[in-house]
């Protein structure tokens, strides 16, 4: 049987898919792959249907905002795992804050939805092809995405809990 | 004429809209479900979710790591102390700190103790929601034992902040073996009396098995972990996947179902806390010697003493509440096997005070988007029992 591993699984997602994958690295041990948005659905469903590493449930999608990286700001990131092989795998897509696509997952995995909804209800990401995108957690009236950045969760006038003042 | 009636009745069809919540007994939380019903058989379903949304993704962008503690007590509230340890292991991956074999196997005790709280809330209620009022009364005075025993080693009952990041906060003092002990003894003869109320029930058999139905590989589309997927007869448990606080040195079986039924998830949940007892005495017979904290001192608060005493550990422990500790750059999954599946914390650190980004993969949320596909066809009575056999929390859908 293979040895499936890190190692052997950008090995074999690089063959597939190329310059697509823009990156990989291994941050405490769980591989994480940056890919190109637009493939995220191929990539997907490629994992899931690989016969040997049957990377087949979707853990969890969640996103990250980081406002200094210019047209990437926005980050959806997706954690699958293999249960035969036991293994997790981080993917990461990066978008513009202008214009956040992400194809959405739902037709892959049903349990994609809410975790779809969740990410846009934060970040505003827009799921394309999501059957039904609107705010799952905060009120529907919210014309903002309250987890990017912009939004300091203290008042902006307090001073006394700035970083300076604990030598940063 | 008669016919022309018969035509108009087939086109005017109505279906009732009901709401099931947000506040009602039976949902045993606070989330809305718009049912549309054909007398009483429920044709589709549509949930609302967020109304004890509390934004603690955001607020722990904001926190010291230590101070994040006290959100995840909130998240799935029947099972505190599995969230509050979750979220220790976490930083202590984030750390690379490896916690002493006494703390590791503490921290199991009391993981286990919150399992069978949680398994046990839920299955009374769900003799509850078939109409057995009796064994919840019973089951409920054991959950105060439990909430007993986390009161002695902690000092909170509900929301227990319980241990810290490097370790344990206190040993277990002597009234904590006594009340292990005497609930290691006392408990499961109540709890087989609890067993043979509901579990060969003919009224409880025909009220459970065949109702909110869902097979292992829509279960597996839609995430589910935990109880919910054993149901369905998939063994994926956490604890044995990734073992994590050591344990890998129990011996203990994962139970499965096979239908994905109410009455398997009932089931599943009933050989597990037999199961959890096994952990615990195992746990309590082997606890190693030893410290029961790292030697993390920019996290683990130094003892009283010291820091009344000893300059340093007065550093520390100014430098520890004002959250000042450095912390390394990185991201880490950390995944726990909750009360109701799979907990895992996504942290994303950028060498702050706070996390730069923390996502909780709440269990709860995730599965209880089939709860639509299970209920449909069927009757409403069955839906409120499905509803309880899967053990929604408020606290963990929301977040």
């Amino acid at each position: 049987m293979t040895q499936v591993n890190n190692a052997y699984i950008v090995e074999e997602v690089q063959a597939a898919f190329g310059t697509d994958i823009l990156e990989h690295q291994e941050p405490y041990g769980m591989l994480t792959l940056v890919i190109n948005p637009a493939k995220i659905v191929d990539l997907l469903t490629w994992f899931k249907q690989h016969p040997i590493i049957q990377a087949g449930f979707l853990t969890d999608i969640s996103g990250a905002h980081f406002p200094d990286l210019k047209g990437g700001e926005l980050n959806a990131v997706y954690h699958i795992q293999s249960m035969t092989q036991n293994i997790r795998i981080r993917i990461k897509c990066f978008v513009p804050v202008e214009n956040p696509v992400i194809p959405s997952v739902v037709p892959l995995y049903s349990g994609a939805n809410w975790m779809e909804r969740e990410t846009y209800d934060y970040y505003g990401i827009q799921f394309e092809g999501h059957p039904n995108l609107k705010r799952i957690l905060n009120v529907d009236e919210m014309d903002y995405f309250p987890l990017r950045k912009e939004f300091p969760l203290e008042d902006g006038t307090r001073t006394d809990k700035e970083d300076k003042y604990f030598g940063r | 004429m008669q016919e022309s009636i018969e035509l108009n009745k087939e086109e005017v069809k109505e279906y009732t809209t009901l709401n099931l919540g947000p506040t009602h007994p039976a949902t045993h939380g606070i989330f809305q479900n718009i049912l549309k019903m054909d007398g009483e058989i429920i044709i589709d379903a549509e949930q609302t979710v967020g109304y004890i949304h509390r934004a603690f993704e955001k607020i722990a962008e904001r926190r010291p790591f230590y101070q994040i503690t006290t959100l995840t007590d909130r998240l799935n509230y029947c099972s505190s102390p599995i969230n509050n340890m979750g979220w220790h292991m976490t930083v202590e991956k984030l750390l690379q700190v490896e916690v002493p074999k006494r703390a590791q196997y503490m921290r199991v005790i009391i993981m286990e103790l919150a399992r069978i709280a949680d398994h046990l809330v839920c299955n009374a209620v769900v003799g509850v929601d078939t109409g057995a009022l009796t064994g919840f009364t019973y089951m409920f005075q054991w959950r105060e034992k439990i909430y007993d025993i986390y009161e002695q080693i902690c000092g909170a009952r509900l929301t227990t902040n319980i241990g810290r990041i490097g370790g344990m906060e206190r040993d277990f003092n002597d009234d904590v073996y006594k009340k292990l002990r005497e609930f290691l003894k006392e408990f499961p003869k109540a709890f087989s009396e609890f067993c043979s109320l509901l579990e060969r029930n003919r009224i409880f058999f025909d009220r459970t098995i065949n109702t909110g139905v869902i097979s292992a590989e829509r279960a597996l589309n839609y995430g589910f972990t935990g109880p919910n997927l054993r149901a369905t007869g998939v063994d994926y448990d956490v604890r044995v996947m990734n073992p994590y606080s050591s344990y890998q040195d129990f011996d203990f079986a994962i139970p499965v179902g096979s239908n994905g039924d109410t009455y398997d998830r009932f089931m599943v949940r009933q050989q597990e806390m037999w199961e959890s007892l096994k952990i615990i005495q195992q746990a309590l017979d082997n606890l190693p010697q030893g410290k029961y904290y790292a030697d993390v001192p920019e996290f683990y608060l130094p003892p009283k003493e010291d820091v009344y005493n000893n300059m340093e550990a007065l550093i520390w422990h100014f430098k520890i509440v004002m959250g000042e500790a450095d912390v390394p750059k990185g991201e880490v999954y950390h995944a726990v096997e909750g009360g109701n599946g799979e907990l895992g914390f996504y942290l994303i650190s950028d060498g702050g005070r706070a996390p730069y980004k923390l996502h909780f993969r709440r269990p709860c949320f995730i599965y209880y988007q089939a709860y639509p596909e299970m209920i449909k066809g069927g009757m409403l009575s069955d839906a409120v029992v499905a509803m309880s056999s899967m053990n929604v929390i408020a606290g963990e859908l929301d977040a």
